[in-house]
């Protein structure tokens, strides 16, 4: 189809100037006035739980989920049972992927064998077979010695580490965040030392080794400082933060379903509206509520403060956080339906990133230039990777939505924001110029319906 | 009088108004005048189930709720487990399910992870009572305390009562900072900074309690002192040095009994560790109104079971 009028947002400057920009084949023209036609994105982090987990999710299931939410790119992570940490196992998951023709699959292959923590993986090897980075996450690399080893490694590999920056003693059997909030509830707590202390850290090594360093879904405002003075003194690293880091603080555990940019009252401090509560220690006057200790809020690193999200964005705007990524864990059911201390980490977040974006830019909190590069050149530059000129996205940002289980394509139905209305969702994304999400021309519609209807 | 019950569950007070509360306590002034009769019972939850689901070991409090849904008429089943759900294979869910096939009116439930009993209430349409959840709340023991201090002291507005001990792992302490509050009381906190949440350490407290690490300067001309239970297994978990210093720094003696108010009263939620937490003189002393909280405990279950069940404020039929 051919998009005219619509405006064009290309941190890349790869789209050519034309009447109409062609999204995949086929000569129907549409009105895009009221569309924005973006490169693709690229996901940095994502949970496909394949192999070992495909109640969860599959690849192929992922794959599509990617794409709608805009990514045609999406780097699988490791922790899958068996772990990703042999070349044959990349070259399968990257096979699987391509088969599967939604969004593009990158392997990121383990850092240690086994993510066991004790020995390097054959990084070097991993890297040949297609690997684009190396992470053990799910848990940090506690030993500084084997983690210095692997960003030594990881340069003659040409490749990232990236790295769950977390001091597992300190954030110990923690299920959310240690604060306020967690006093309140009676939940053991993760403080935001035990990510700060990990950056520290990995910094040191860093700057030492001189290897790639990634700092995978930063979540607290003293890791971004961090970050950003390491990168003033030259330190190789980059960064990357989730969409619900941005979106949501630790007051969703309590069942407050304000987004942190609704939660702001001119005037108040934090700690004004803090006291600022009703009967039950909430805080007053946001409206939305839902049930606490709903285990679908419950991530690692957990929901941090209205500071710790200001922190995020103050990141993204002056470039300390190179990139968007989802950290899309989803989880079936059983893994979720229970004790919220019993339930598995994670938030199936790969549907619902960009609306979440979207809301913080409508709320003044981003800007949406800012928010599109961390979703494809920088995460590209993080992986060393050009953008493929011929994957498109076509969002339409005044689109309403509800999410609900059925509208999401990802096996993983452990979002919050079930029963929510968002604004702003993709409707069309082309992979190598191929369309292959398409809810905008009138053949695509009408496929939409029909799987509805289903 | 003016409030109205409009409560389906009961899991915690953290959201509930001071005029809930005071219909709470006057209700349970009513149910000390059954368990005060000969015959201590009253009709009100005949043709009722009350089921005790207790997946974590207790025995007075099931005991408590056992003897008050009885003292009502009610029929009393109870569904114990030991262990996780996890060690048993047997999930919470699952439990839910046959609770809600079993048909009770009212579940009461105590559990060992912090929250269980919203899980439950959200998937099952009986009334949830929690008897304790975790660390989170134990919302009977608030209101008993609350009663029971009503009754020593009168009015609670601008009293200062000392809660003392492990509050990080207490749902006790939450409940009764939940339930005082509201009722006018100021809560001052001592214990170990280990066994204090870091936000209520440093001043970020949504009740406006204060911490006070020193237990003399807490004490000093408080109104009264709430001791908590030290589990043993916080000394193994490397959170304090020793018992022995725990006793000598943190210890309710009749040394500090003396530096309240005259004839400030002393509580505990039981079982004591008399000589670590508590000095026996104090346990059983005259300041002591830990016998009157088990009393007091069962006449404020019923009286919660009574308005869950659908009965008025303050007319219990004889």
């Amino acid at each position: 189809m051919i998009i005219q009028g619509a405006r064009r947002i290309d941190p890349a400057g790869g789209i050519a100037e034309t009447a109409g920009v062609r999204v995949g084949a086929g000569s129907e023209r549409i009105d895009g006035t009221r569309l924005l036609i973006v490169p693709g994105f690229i996901d940095l982090h994502a949970h496909l739980r394949e192999p070992g987990f495909e109640d969860s999710e599959t690849i192929a299931t992922g794959a599509h989920a990617a794409l709608r939410g805009g990514f045609t790119t999406v780097c699988a992570m490791p922790n899958t049972e068996p772990p990703v940490d042999s070349p044959g196992l990349v070259a399968q998951l990257v096979a699987r992927g391509s088969a599967a023709r939604g969004a593009r699959v990158l392997s990121i292959a383990a850092i240690t064998r086994g993510r066991r923590g004790r020995e390097l993986a054959d990084l070097v090897e991993l890297a040949a077979a297609g690997a684009v980075a190396f992470s053990d996450d799910g848990a940090a690399v506690d030993d500084a010695r084997l983690f210095r080893s692997a960003l030594e490694y990881a340069h003659v590999a040409r490749r990232p580490v990236s790295e769950h920056a977390q001091d597992s003693a300190l954030s110990g059997r923690g299920v959310m965040h240690e604060g306020e909030v967690s006093a309140r509830l009676g939940l053991p707590g993760m403080p935001a030392a035990s990510e700060e202390m990990a950056v520290a850290r990995d910094l040191a090594l860093a700057r030492e080794t001189g290897g790639r360093l990634h700092l995978a879904h930063l979540s607290t405002a003293a890791a971004i400082d961090l970050v950003r003075r390491a990168k003033a003194e030259g330190v190789r690293v980059t960064a990357e933060v989730t969409p619900h880091h941005l979106a949501l603080t630790d007051s969703w555990v309590a069942g407050d379903r304000a987004f942190a940019w609704e939660r702001q009252r001119p005037g108040l401090r934090d700690d004004t509206a803090r006291t600022a509560t009703g009967a039950g220690g909430m805080p007053a006057g946001t409206g939305a509520q839902g049930e606490p200790y709903d285990s679908a809020t419950k991530v690692n690193p957990p929901l941090r403060t209205d500071a710790d999200v200001r922190a995020c964005w103050a990141g993204l705007a002056d470039g300390t956080v190179d990139a968007v990524a989802t950290d899309h864990a989803p989880h079936a059911s059983v893994r979720k339906d229970v004790e919220f201390q019993e339930a598995a980490f994670g938030i199936s977040g790969i549907e619902t990133a960009l609306s979440l974006l979207l809301g913080g830019v409508a709320a003044g909190w981003g800007d949406l230039d800012r928010i599109v590069a961390a979703l494809t050149v920088g995460p590209a530059r993080v992986l060393g990777r050009a953008l493929a000129s011929d994957d498109l996205v076509v969002i339409d940002p005044a689109l309403e939505w509800k999410v609900t289980s059925d509208e999401l394509v990802s096996r993983g139905k452990n979002t919050p924001l079930i029963g929510r209305t968002l604004r702003g969702r993709v409707v069309a994304a082309a992979v190598g110029g191929e369309l292959r999400y398409d809810a905008l021309s009138a053949r695509g519609q009408r496929g939409q319906a029909t799987a509805g209807a289903r | 009088m003016t409030a109205v019950w409009r409560r389906r569950h009961v899991l915690a007070t953290d959201d509930w108004s001071r005029d809930e509360i005071e219909l709470v306590l006057d209700q349970t002034d009513a149910m000390l005048e059954v368990l005060s009769r000969p015959i201590r019972r009253a009709p009100a939850l005949r043709g009722k189930t009350v089921i005790l689901f207790f997946a974590e070991a207790s025995t007075r409090t099931r005991v408590s709720f056992e003897l008050a849904a009885k003292a009502l008429s009610a029929d009393v089943v109870n569904v114990s487990s030991s262990g996780s759900s996890v060690e048993k294979g047997e999930s919470l869910l699952d439990t839910v399910r046959t609770l809600g096939a079993l048909g009770g009116d009212i579940v009461v439930m105590r559990h060992a992870a912090s929250g269980a009993p919203y899980f439950v209430a959200r998937r099952c349409s009986a009334a949830v009572i929690n008897a304790g959840d975790g660390w989170h709340a134990h919302p009977t023991q608030g209101l008993l305390d609350a009663y029971t201090l009503r009754a020593a002291l009168g009015d609670l507005a601008g009293k200062r009562v000392v809660i003392v001990g492990d509050v990080l792992h207490s749902r006790v302490a939450r409940s009764d900072i939940d339930t005082l509050v509201p009722l006018g009381a100021r809560i001052t906190l001592s214990g170990p900074p280990t066994l204090m949440p870091s936000a209520w350490r440093c001043g970020m407290s949504a009740r406006g309690t204060v911490y006070e690490p020193d237990l003399d300067r807490a004490l000093d001309g408080a109104d009264a002192v709430i001791t908590l239970r030290l589990q043993r297994e916080r000394q193994e978990a490397g959170l304090l040095p020793s018992l022995r210093e725990y006793a000598r720094t943190w210890g309710v003696t009749q040394a500090r009994v003396a530096r309240m108010r005259l004839g400030a009263p002393v509580l505990h939620p039981g079982p004591m560790n008399e000589g670590v937490e508590i000095d026996p003189a104090v346990a059983h002393g005259s300041r002591s109104l830990i016998e009157r909280q088990v009393t007091n405990g069962v006449a404020v279950r019923m009286a919660l079971l009574y308005l869950l069940s659908g009965g008025h404020p303050a007319e219990v039929a004889a």
